[in-house]
Parts: C-alpha cells; sequence; structure tokens
C-alpha cells in the first residue's frame, strides 16, 4: 500500500513537472533562427506533444528549409477570377486558421467596379450575390504579397518576421510578441490577428504543417499567408491554387526560367499593387483576355 | 544602513497625510482596482475583448501612449525657462518636472505593456536578452530612449531629494549635465514616437514630414498646461512657493507653441483638401464623414474648438493673467490635444484600410476602463512622489542630524 | 528482293512516322465522361451512320449544343466512323484524353496558353511528383462551354459583428 501510494506520489509530481516544465520550456524559447538543428527537434517534439496533447491528433511538423535556387512567385489572371472565394476556404482548411471568434482568412478578395480597376477606395468586400461574377464587376484576391523589400519585416521590433532565402515572408509564432506594428506596416491588408485562442473544428486539422507555416497557432499572435511553405517546399501547388475553379492562379519558382510564372511575366502584362511604395512584391497580377 | 532608515521613513512617510490626500488615493486605488479585473479579462480573453480588428489594430492604447509621450517630453522642457528666467531656486522645478515626466513615461510604458498582445513575452524585447531589432524597428528605438528617459528622469529627482534630506548641496556637474542632457532627449523621445508612425508607407495619413513637427508642437501645448493645473493644486495643498509671473511666462511660451500647433495643422488641412487625391479619405473621414461613417467628427470639431479657444486665451494678456481663465484653458488644451493627437491622429491612420474598407472603431468599455486605471495608476505615483518630494524640499523631511535643511524660502510651513 | 524488302522496310520505318501526324501529348486528368456512356462502340457499332444534320430526338436529347450550332453539329467533332474517337479537321483521329487537340484547332491563342500553364488548372506537384493538366472538358463542358456563374462562399465576418465576447 505504501509503495503504491509513494509510486503515484511520484507519478504525479513527475506529470505536474513536465507539464509545468514543457511550458517553461515554452516561455524560454529562442528565435527560431538562433536555434540549432538540436534545438529545433526538442522545440518540434514538445510542440508535437503539445499539439496531441490539445487537439488528440498526431501532427507531424515539418523544418525543411529553403531549397537553393528557388524565389516563388505567384500569379493571379484578373480576367479569370469570379469571386467565388473557394481560395479563401481551401486556404483556411490547409492552412488551420481559427473560424469563429476569431475569424481569420488569409485571403482577401474584393470586388472592383469595372472601369475604375485599382481604386481600391470603392472597394466591396462583403458582396454575397446568388452568384458570381456579377455583371461589371471584376474581383481581386489579396493576400501576403511576399514583397523583396517588406516592410512589415522592417519594422518588427524583435524580429519575429523575417523573410526566408526562397522569398517567403514568415512569422515564428512563439516569439512575436502580439504588438501589431507590423499590421500597420502592411500595405495589403496581407497580415491577421488572433484577437483571442483560435477555434478550429478537431475534424478539420489539417496534420501536415510546418513550424513556420500552418501549424496551430495561440491567441494573440500574429499570421499571414506563407505561400503554403508547407506544401511549395515539397514541389506542391499551394492549396489556393488547386481550389481555384476556374484556374485562374499560377505558382512557380521565378529563377526557373520554365515555369508558369516566368512564362506569364515575360509574355502576358502583369502589374502588381501599389509599385509605387517600392515594396517589390512577389505577387504579379495579369489579364490573358 | 542610513539608506534603509531613509527608505522606511519615505514609505512611512506615504501612509499618512492630509484627509484630501486619503481620499485621493482612496479614490485612485479604486480605479486602479477596477481596471485589474478589467485587465484580467484581457489577459485570459485575449485582445478580441476591445474593439480592435484587424482593420484597426491600434486604438486608444496608442492613443494614450502618443499622448503620454508627448507630455513627458513637454515636462521636463519646463527647464528652459528655469534657466532663461532665472527662477531661483532652479532645483525645485527640475526635480518636480522631472517626476511629472517619469510618472508620464512610467503610465506611457503601461499603455504599450497593455496593448500587447503576449506581454509574458515581454523579455523578448529586451536587448542582449532577447532581440531587439536596432536600429531597423522604429519601436525598437522607442524602447530604448523611453526607457534612457526614465532612468534619467528618475535619477536626477532621486540624486538632488537624497541630497537635499541629507542637508548637502547636490553636486551642480552632475546635475547640470544630465539636465542639459534630458532636453535634446526629450526632443528624441517625441520624434521617435512620431518616426514610428511617419515611416509607414502604407498609412498615407502618417507618412507626411509634418508629423514630427506636430507633435512636438502638441506636446509642448499639453504638456506645460498639465505642469500648470498641477503647480497650482501643489501650491494649495503643499505650500510650494510659485511666483504667478511664473505661471504666466510659460503659458506666454504655450501661446506660441499653440500657434504652431494650429498652423501645422491648417498646413495639413490645406494641403489634402486642396490636392485632393485618394489620400484625402482619412482625414475626410475624421473632419466630415466618409461614406456615411462619421464617428469621430463631433470629437475632432469639439477638439478644434477647444484647441482655438484655448489659443485666444494665451494669447490675449487679459485672459492670460486672469488665474481662472488660465486653468480653463489650461484644461481645454489638455483635452483637445488629447483628442487630437490620441483618438484623432490613430483611428483615421486606419481608416479607409489598405484594401479600401472602413471599420469605425471608438473603444468599449474594456479599453476605456483600463486606460482610467493607467491614468489612475500614474496619478498615484506622481502623488507618492510629490508626498515624498515636497516635504524633502521644504526641509521638513530631512535626517535628523542636520535639522532644517538649507532650502526653505520656496515654501510655507503647511499644518497637516 | 532483298534491295526491296530494304527499299520498303526503310519506307515504312521513316515514312509512317513521318506521315502520320505527331501530337503532343501531356499529363491531362480523365475526361469527366457522362457514366456508362463509354465505349460509345457499344451502341454505335452496329448502327448505320446518319449524316444529316439534325435535332436529335431519340438518344443525346439531353444535349443542347451550344457551341458554334448555326456552324456546326456533332458528327464535325465526333468521328462517324469510330464514335470512340473525336475527329481532327485535318482527318485524324484522337482519343478522348487529347481531346485538347481538337479545341485548340480553333481556340488557338487558349491552346498556347494552356500548354504553358497560363491557361486552366493544374493540381498535383509542379516538381518532384506527378502533375496533372486539367482537360478543356473539365471545366468546359465542350457542348455547352460558357462558365456558369457559381454560387460564391460566404463573405467574411464584419469586424462589428464580432463584439461581445
Amino acid at each position: 500500500m505504501k509503495m503504491m501510494s509513494m509510486g503515484a506520489l511520484a507519478a504525479l509530481s513527475l506529470g505536474s513537472s513536465s507539464c509545468t516544465q514543457a511550458q517553461m520550456e515554452e516561455f524560454l524559447q529562442k528565435r527560431f533562427r538562433e536555434m540549432t538543428e538540436a534545438e529545433k527537434k526538442e522545440v518540434i517534439q514538445r510542440l508535437e506533444e503539445t499539439y496531441l496533447r490539445k487537439y488528440g491528433k498526431k501532427f507531424g511538423i515539418s523544418t525543411q528549409p529553403a531549397g537553393s535556387g528557388v524565389l516563388w512567385g505567384y500569379g493571379l489572371d484578373l480576367s479569370r477570377c469570379i469571386g467565388c472565394r473557394r481560395c479563401v476556404y481551401a486556404c483556411v482548411k490547409e492552412n488551420n486558421q481559427s473560424r469563429i471568434n476569431p475569424q481569420l482568412q488569409w485571403i482577401r478578395v474584393v470586388r472592383l467596379k469595372k472601369g475604375s480597376l485599382i481604386n481600391l477606395e470603392n472597394a466591396e468586400h462583403y458582396y454575397n450575390p446568388e452568384t458570381v461574377p456579377e455583371p461589371g464587376f471584376m474581383y481581386m484576391p489579396v493576400q501576403c504579397q511576399h514583397c523583396e523589400n517588406p516592410p512589415c519585416v522592417r519594422v518588427c521590433p524583435v524580429k519575429a518576421t523575417w523573410k526566408e532565402p526562397d522569398g517567403i515572408v514568415v512569422v515564428d509564432y512563439n516569439w512575436c510578441i502580439g504588438c501589431r506594428y507590423c499590421m500597420a506596416a502592411c500595405p495589403y491588408k496581407g497580415r491577421v490577428f488572433n484577437w483571442s485562442e483560435p477555434n478550429i473544428p478537431a475534424d478539420e486539422l489539417n496534420t501536415d504543417v510546418h513550424y513556420l507555416g500552418n501549424r496551430p497557432r495561440m491567441k494573440n499572435v500574429v499570421e499571414k499567408c506563407t505561400f503554403c511553405v508547407q506544401r511549395v517546399r515539397n514541389g506542391r501547388y499551394p492549396a489556393c491554387v488547386e481550389a481555384c475553379p476556374t484556374g485562374a492562379r499560377k505558382f512557380g519558382n521565378l529563377l526557373d526560367p520554365s515555369s508558369e510564372i516566368r512564362y506569364l511575366i515575360e509574355n502576358k502584362r502583369v502589374f502588381r499593387l501599389k509599385e509605387d511604395l517600392n515594396t517589390e512584391p512577389k505577387f504579379y497580377y495579369f489579364f490573358s483576355a | 544602513m542610513e539608506a534603509w532608515i531613509f527608505f522606511k521613513r519615505t514609505v512611512r512617510m506615504v501612509f499618512v497625510g492630509t484627509k484630501a490626500y486619503y481620499l485621493w488615493c482612496a479614490f485612485l486605488l479604486a480605479i486602479i482596482g477596477a481596471a485589474i479585473t478589467f485587465y484580467t479579462k484581457q489577459l485570459d480573453a485575449g485582445l478580441i475583448v476591445t474593439n480592435m480588428r484587424d482593420q484597426v489594430s491600434w486604438g486608444l492604447y496608442i492613443g494614450n501612449f502618443t499622448y503620454l509621450v508627448g507630455v513627458a517630453a513637454a515636462a521636463v522642457l519646463l527647464v528652459i525657462p528655469a534657466y532663461i528666467y532665472h527662477f531661483d531656486p532652479i532645483k525645485e522645478i527640475v526635480v518636480l518636472g522631472e517626476l511629472l515626466a517619469a510618472s508620464a513615461i512610467i503610465m506611457a510604458l503601461m499603455f504599450v505593456l497593455a496593448d500587447l498582445g503576449r506581454p509574458d513575452r515581454f523579455w523578448h524585447i529586451i536587448p542582449f536578452i532577447g532581440i531587439l531589432s536596432f536600429p531597423n524597428s522604429l519601436l525598437a528605438w522607442d524602447v530604448i530612449v523611453l526607457n534612457g528617459y526614465l532612468v534619467l528622469n528618475t535619477i536626477v529627482p532621486i540624486y538632488i531629494l537624497i541630497k537635499t534630506y541629507f542637508g548637502k548641496e547636490p553636486t551642480k556637474n552632475f546635475v547640470i549635465p544630465l539636465v542639459l542632457l534630458s532636453i535634446p532627449w526629450a526632443v528624441g523621445i517625441h520624434t521617435v514616437t512620431a518616426f514610428l508612425y511617419n515611416g509607414l508607407a502604407a498609412r498615407p495619413f502618417w507618412n507626411a514630414s509634418i508629423l514630427a513637427p506636430r507633435f512636438l508642437a502638441s506636446a509642448f501645448c499639453s504638456g506645460p498646461a498639465m505642469a500648470l493645473i498641477i503647480f497650482q493644486v501643489l501650491r494649495k495643498t503643499a505650500g510650494m512657493k510659485i511666483k504667478n509671473e511664473a505661471l504666466f511666462k510659460v503659458a506666454e511660451l504655450m501661446a506660441y507653441a499653440m500657434f504652431i500647433n494650429l498652423f501645422l495643422l491648417g498646413a495639413e488641412l490645406f494641403k489634402e483638401y486642396y490636392t485632393a487625391t485618394i489620400h484625402l479619405a482619412p482625414m475626410q473621414y475624421l473632419f466630415q464623414g466618409l461614406h456615411g461613417h462619421h464617428a469621430l467628427v463631433p470629437w475632432i470639431w469639439s477638439a478644434m474648438a477647444m484647441n482655438i479657444t484655448a489659443f485666444l486665451i494665451f494669447l490675449i494678456p487679459g485672459t492670460r493673467k486672469n488665474l481662472i481663465t488660465l486653468n480653463i484653458g489650461s484644461l481645454l488644451i489638455i483635452v483637445g490635444v488629447w483628442i487630437e493627437k490620441g483618438l484623432g491622429l490613430i483611428v483615421p491612420g486606419f481608416i479607409p484600410d489598405p484594401l479600401g474598407e472602413i471599420y469605425e472603431y471608438l473603444p468599449n468599455i474594456n479599453e476605456i476602463a483600463i486606460s482610467l486605471g493607467i491614468w489612475a495608476f500614474g496619478l498615484f505615483i506622481f502623488t507618492l512622489f510629490m508626498r515624498i518630494a515636497i516635504p524633502i524640499q521644504r526641509g521638513d523631511f530631512v535626517h535628523s542630524k542636520y535639522g532644517k535643511a538649507a532650502v526653505k524660502r520656496q515654501y510655507e510651513r503647511i499644518k497637516p | 528482293m532483298k534491295i526491296v524488302s530494304l527499299c520498303l522496310f526503310a519506307i515504312i520505318a521513316f515514312g509512317v512516322p513521318a506521315f502520320a501526324a505527331h501530337h503532343d501529348e501531356y499529363p491531362v486528368s480523365t475526361p469527366p465522361l457522362t457514366e456508362g456512356i463509354f465505349p460509345c462502340s457499344n451502341c454505335h457499332a452496329g448502327m448505320e451512320v446518319n449524316a444529316k444534320r439534325r435535332e436529335l430526338k431519340d438518344e443525346h436529347a439531353n444535349i443542347k449544343l451550344r457551341h458554334a450550332e448555326n456552324d456546326r453539329w456533332c458528327l464535325d467533332c465526333h468521328n462517324p466512323a469510330n464514335r470512340d474517337k473525336l475527329k481532327l479537321v485535318n482527318g485524324d483521329t484522337i482519343p478522348f484524353t487529347e481531346s485538347y487537340l481538337l479545341c485548340g484547332q480553333c481556340h488557338g491563342n487558349i491552346y498556347r496558353d494552356w500548354k504553358v500553364g497560363i491557361h486552366g488548372k493544374r493540381v498535383g506537384y509542379f516538381k518532384g511528383g506527378e502533375r496533372l493538366y486539367f482537360l478543356c472538358v473539365n471545366c468546359h463542358n465542350p457542348h455547352d462551354p460558357k462558365f456558369k456563374p457559381l454560387k460564391p462562399e460566404p463573405p467574411p465576418t464584419q469586424p462589428e459583428r464580432t463584439y461581445g465576447r
């Protein structure tokens, strides 16, 4: 009896201490870029345990780095976008975004009047007709533009967001202090904030995640489109590209001369949003018809 | 040992005071207590309890922060007239001004802390322990200059007070250089805060070169106005002798600052309304309403009325030299600049947002309660500072070995 | 004899490929044929070919042609001799999996864009895995190709509606 109770006590204390030990480790966690490979492994293991405990699902967290000779670019065919928002919800599903209270969507589709194209002052965000496209309007989806000269990276006081070598602008969710300076600095409203603890339905969780991408986040940190870093570093199309029913979205490696994105930049009339701000976005809008 | 006795005596002293002192402290502590409950709610549920959303991601907290940095900058600039107009002794003004600045900076830093999403990760911003993105991020600059200013504005008064307590003259070679340093540093903190907003191309309402001069001009209006009122309160409750002429001189200088403030505002209005590009939208939202949204319009026009009235009061010698109108003018300019620089600067910067959406932000009860709590806390800290500083200055609170201190002629005895 | 057979062999070996058309091949998805309708020869093998241009009433009456219907009809694209194949203008027959060749005859610009991925949809892996090109007919019904309007997904919640937490 005595042995059993001692054993139980020991087990309880060990269990509780490991819980607080995990919290202590998370509190003292370094910025991702400063971690050694061994530290990264420890962090991943701890995160996987936390997610298993919290969501009851086994997550596979990748820390795959950028490949060499790669610079990701995105193309969007404005003559084909019909404003159906399938990309928005495919992104939400792929990237484990909070669905309600708060509702986070990385892609925002705006409706513009034909004839006055990039006058964003008259953009309508909340259009909800019976069917799209509506005559006389065109639709323009906007998400993080992964600028080559990103103003958000420049203003972050703790360097929680940075530009990876393959051009993707990422956030280390465990390093972000939630000051929202980057949100004030972004000219494209690419960033959204977890105003409270994210709510993701358990059966809709995507367990193939990347540390810098779509792993489940926590409250009061910033997040944004990551060009589906968990997919593209393995050569797979981002979720929004695959979801678009009209094939308006194009993705590829800007440094590969045979990619779709290079073809369209060289052969179609491309433009980028707010180019006068010299942010050098990698999101190219064009009209194929 | 001596230091320990001094410390014990100061702690004992803050618990003793007049009835008005007790009532005032109880009032402030009540507000602080209420604010703590609201802040616990915010920590628990997240910032969703505020009215800030993705479209307007900064609100009342950052508005108050901006205003208080201005007050802190201007409070120390009172020492300039002290030097130019040869108040004697100079130390009193320095001590009070710097303690006011320190309280304002503490309030400003607390507002930033209240606004942070993850205050538990605060150590990330400490240089060398965390990662501070200096010199790229203006927030990193702000962290350094604000904390440096706080250190400066606590070292000098504490040094002077301790020296006075021990009946010694503060070493001029230590005090004067630091006081002289705090003047450009004061300009620096407010310029850095202005550059924080100025450097964002995404927000055309803020991306104007005139922002830093406007900040300084409005700070020189509101900060000394607070000091004027506080000096009069201290004159009544703590027997601090300050001549009316001194107050009127400060008021005259404030009149110049108010003129510059109004002039720079006029320049901004002309530029936006005359060229009438798409960047007029935020200013139009503020002054007229945009696409049917006009929540801030009554606020800004009240602020305009207050600022202009205060300017006239301070300009006309008759009203400036009358204590009643002077105080009315001071209150008007304090509130007017708060509206213009707090809500009236932060919120229109986000409206319309970069994709043209208009989300009307007005603070809700959670934000108002926490903001009032932080103001109460700052006033409480300042009250405690004064509770210790003035008796030392007055000569009542000295080390027993030295009896009556050297500096006394500025004060009369007041029986508690 | 040997020389003749050698010459014949040469002609066949080199000539036939030269005469046979060379068609582009792409990794395409499966054509969205109606369930059970393929192979068409199940019904059409023994049927007589009626090349008269008319509106079909007995079978395939549900197909309303809205695709240059004034200028052509079914048997201009579907191979009359073998319904399991489609017919190109130059007489070549192509399987349904290469229907893009047929569309590309008239819609050359679109076909050129489709070949490089600008028009149309591609899914899968752009590198290091299988990539799938959607056929023209995966998005455009060949008999009524105009893209139908879709019901949009719901708009984002307006921020004011998230108060009261």
